[in-house]
């Protein structure tokens, strides 16, 4: 982990700012003067994590990079919310093309950029799950391959919520969506199904890949300003809650993605060149049930005859998961 | 129109789109009233000078903790804190070890020679207070502070009341209340010792007063009565207390019997065993779990080695040869007498049964009424005599120090506010901030500190305090584990957590505002603020 933790036990340790430590160990988005990349009046729903966590890393990579961002935006989500013709929020260079092509794209604005000499200018390639597992996939693993001078970040919030919440391949097991109903005997996504995209991309070898979490915004801004500091590919991986698409209430947004993470259903981790190179050690383990009791795309699990079996299941999922990603503390 | 070469459409910012009519409920900084301010019978705001100790700044926080009680040193010392039993810290690991920290700062204060801010511009108006213990010290340094001419008529020979009869050495160490005397004493405030007062309203004129504030304490040992055959050696425990400061040291003999089961009771049987009796046994009528003593105060009364008989009676006194009766607890829980007897061999009896106050000084007040042995004042602290108001344990209350420098206070600015002409009326309290609003993720686990204790050997040979202070490090360690429960502590969470950018910073010290323009009102802020300083509150259509 880049992240030296504070040895700063009794309060405000894991607060965004804190008057009792030095600025410079205080997190980006502390600073009275941070970039405020996607500004106010974007469309995003209350609550939304996919806009905080992209204020989170952008305005953390405009600090990496001296204010020399350019970002590359697939259709999704972000795309929509944040620039209905004639409006933008984006206060950077900002570019969308087409659903699945945002890879595509930052390759080239990357290498219009060393052709023209500008080593300073920094290309971020960004969209959500279904732009960047299903309908990016092909562009983003020739970018990986080629070792494009880009960082792509994935903001995940499980499923295709622009369009009506259908399943995408990062939908989880079980998870109700418009597409893996659970109504009439069927228990929503299939169990075995999907990928996982951070250990694809590592197994492409590129020199940075990470997990990251709107509940740990410190983490999260080590990751990409550490990211911002290599060249090469590298790609980082965010899970955004959705208050729309997951059924829960907009002001339980971090809190998901803090339970999403102490549960071990989301693992943060880092690897360079494809090795493991550091975890988030859970600090509150949780069981599952804690993180799923929240959301109404799990509601079929519980009520009166809770599915015990289905719980279980996903229990034994993030069970693996610590066990595979050395999560425990 | 004027754009680069290719773009032929401008864009406009989002700033022109206001989300905040989305909006059906707005998030509103608050305030609320942390459980220890709550708590507090002296009115301390802890957390607000808990925050000055988190940063270091020691004397900043002392001088917001004197803003409210004048005995930083001797409070940290004796209060039975009833703040640390509010603490919502509690309910994450241990409350914040408050009165150490109170005590910590007390003594940086002594060790410094820091002063209390010289009083304003005279009133032109002179008060007379009775009885120079921790009520009437309290009340002399407020209405000092206020402007006002302050004389004390003490009785005694020596400030302090029960500070100094009361609670022994080992508990307080007199160099650290002299100290605090001494300084509120420097605000100009007149001390006359050994001065009885036998008709308040003849002080009064005699001296010219516009008011008087009486503060006598209960200095009365309460008898109870028992057979006796041959009277054996009796003493009552405020004498046995008080003979420790005056000189006159109380002759106890080796084998000593305390009846009673208050602070008093433990307070009289340690002192016996630094004064070398081998035994010191406390009878008691009732149960541990009913006795009015502080639990924490039994427990080192234990380690001396003081033993206690719980459920007994004394029954007769033959000389040296108590009977005690064995009682069992009804239906009620009241103790009832079961017949069996037994018999103790002891020197002397100490009855600590309570105390009552000696209110000869008011015979001839007209409108005055007195209940229970005690004066009833009204909820300004005033007696039905105008002009003279009363407090501490010579009122209804429960007997402790804190509550008697509470009562001080607050009797002083209603003296101060009928001195002019008005009344005082006390600030709106905020809502009390509760444990279910605390976010306990963002806070550390962090178990308490503990202050070093004397050893027992070394406490049952002598006067020395019992209880240490906290070092630096500890007392800063300590105070940053108040939670800041309900006050907003500038932790930038609510400016970190917005989507919508609609908190705004307005930097250290400012705490933050909200963007109602752009605020969608999906709670996010409120909902991982730490301490509860948000407010989700309805919009109206």
């Amino acid at each position: 982990m880049k992240l030296q933790p504070v040895k700063f036990y009794q309060k405000q340790t894991f607060t965004v700012g804190n008057r009792l430590v030095a600025g410079h160990a205080r997190a980006v988005q502390a600073n009275m003067r941070r970039t405020n990349s996607l500004n106010s009046g974007h469309r995003a729903c209350q609550g939304c994590g996919e806009a905080l966590g992209a204020r989170y890393a952008i305005d953390a990579a405009m600090q990496a990079t001296g204010n020399r961002v350019i970002a590359v935006n697939a259709t999704g989500c972000l795309e929509v919310f944040s620039t209905p013709y004639p409006e933008t929020s984006w206060q950077i260079p900002w570019i969308h093309s087409l659903f699945g092509n945002a890879a595509a794209v930052a390759s080239g604005v990357a290498a219009a950029l060393r052709v023209k000499g500008r080593k300073g200018d920094r290309v971020i390639a960004q969209g959500g799950d279904g732009g960047t597992m299903d309908i990016g996939f092909g562009c983003l693993s020739g970018m990986f391959e080629r070792n494009d001078d880009v960082l792509y970040i994935c903001y995940d919030n499980e499923a295709y919520m622009n369009t009506g919440v259908q399943r995408s391949s990062a939908t989880p097991a079980a998870a109700h969506t418009a597409t893996t109903p659970a109504a009439r005997g069927r228990s929503g996504n299939v169990f075995g199904t999907g990928k996982n995209l951070p250990l694809i991309a590592m197994a492409h070898e590129i020199p940075y890949v990470a997990t990251a979490s709107i509940a740990n915004l410190r983490d999260l801004e080590v990751k990409v300003m550490y990211a911002m500091s290599l060249r090469g590919a590298r790609y980082i991986h965010i899970s955004v809650p959705c208050p729309l698409g997951w059924g829960s209430l907009p002001a339980d947004t971090i809190k998901l993605a803090r339970l999403a993470v102490e549960s071990g259903l989301f693992p943060l981790f880092e690897a360079e060149n494809g090795e493991i190179t550091g975890r988030y050690q859970l600090r509150h383990r949780v069981p599952v049930t804690e993180y799923l009791k929240l959301q109404k795309r799990y509601a079929h699990l519980f009520g009166d005859t809770p599915d015990l079996r289905t719980i279980g299941e996903i229990q034994a999922i993030a069970d693996r998961n610590i066990r595979r990603f050395g999560l425990a503390a | 129109m004027d754009t680069p070469y290719g773009i032929t459409l401008d864009t406009g910012s989002s700033l022109a789109n206001h989300t905040g009519t989305w909006r059906t409920s707005r998030p509103v900084y608050v305030d609320r009233l942390p459980p220890c301010n709550h708590a507090c019978p002296a009115g301390e705001d802890i957390q607000g000078w808990l925050y000055h100790a988190e940063s270091g700044a020691y004397r900043e926080a002392w001088q917001a903790l004197v803003q409210n009680n004048p005995f930083p040193a001797v409070m940290g010392r004796v209060c039975y804190h009833p703040c640390e039993s509010a603490c919502n810290r509690a309910t994450l690991d241990e409350a914040v070890n408050i009165h150490a920290v109170e005590r910590f700062l007390g003594d940086e204060a002594l060790k410094h020679h820091w002063k209390f801010d010289p009083p304003p511009e005279a009133s032109g108006k002179s008060v007379l207070i009775v009885g120079a213990g921790p009520s009437g010290l309290s009340a002399a340094y407020h209405l000092a502070r206020l402007g006002h001419r302050v004389t004390i008529y003490e009785a005694g020979p020596m400030a302090g009341g029960m500070m100094r009869f009361g609670i022994p050495k080992y508990r307080l160490p007199r160099d650290v209340l002299d100290a605090e005397i001494d300084r509120i004493l420097a605000l100009g405030v007149t001390l006359e010792l050994d001065r009885r007062v036998d008709d308040i309203l003849e002080a009064m004129r005699g001296g010219g007063f516009d008011a008087a504030f009486l503060a006598v304490g209960a200095h009365i040992g309460k008898r109870t009565e028992i057979p006796a055959v041959s009277a054996g050696r009796i003493l009552d425990a405020v004498s046995v207390l008080r003979g420790m400061e005056t000189g006159e040291r109380p002759q106890l003999g080796r084998r000593v019997i305390v009846y009673g089961g208050g602070n008093t009771a433990l307070d009289v049987a340690r002192t016996a065993k630094r004064l070398g009796a081998s035994e010191a046994l406390i009878v008691y009528r009732r149960t541990r779990e009913q006795m009015p003593a502080h639990a924490a105060e039994l427990e080192e009364a234990l380690e001396e080695g003081v033993m206690v008989r719980w459920l007994n009676t004394i029954k007769r006194i033959d000389d040296t040869t108590f009977t005690v009766e064995r009682m069992t607890l009804d239906a009620e829980g009241r103790p009832q007498p079961t017949g069996e007897l037994e018999t103790i061999e002891a020197d002397t009896l100490v009855l600590a049964l309570g105390q009552d106050v000696d209110l000869s000084l008011l015979d001839h007040v007209p409108g005055l009424a007195v209940d229970k042995g005690v004066v009833r004042v009204d909820g300004n602290m005033m007696t039905g005599h105008a002009g003279i108001f009363a407090g501490g344990d010579m009122v209804p209350c429960e007997r402790t120090v804190t509550v008697a420098v509470g009562h001080g206070k607050k009797a002083a600015r209603h003296v101060d506010a009928w001195l002019r002409g008005s009344v005082y009326t006390p600030l709106p309290k905020h809502d009390l901030a509760a444990a279910a609003q605390i976010n306990a993720w963002y806070y550390a686990d962090a178990p308490k500190s503990v202050q070093p204790a004397l050893d027992a050997l070394r406490r049952q040979s002598g006067f020395e305090e019992v209880l240490g202070g906290l070092a630096e490090d500890t007392a800063l360690f300590e105070a940053r584990r108040c939670l800041s429960c309900g006050n907003c502590f500038e932790c930038d969470n609510c400016y970190g957590v917005c989507p919508d950018n609609a908190v705004v910073k307005l930097g250290p010290g400012k705490r933050f505002e909200i963007n109602y323009d752009y605020c969608k009102g999906c709670a996010l802020c409120a909902e991982e603020c730490p301490c509860g300083a948000i407010a989700m509150v309805p919009e109206t259509i």
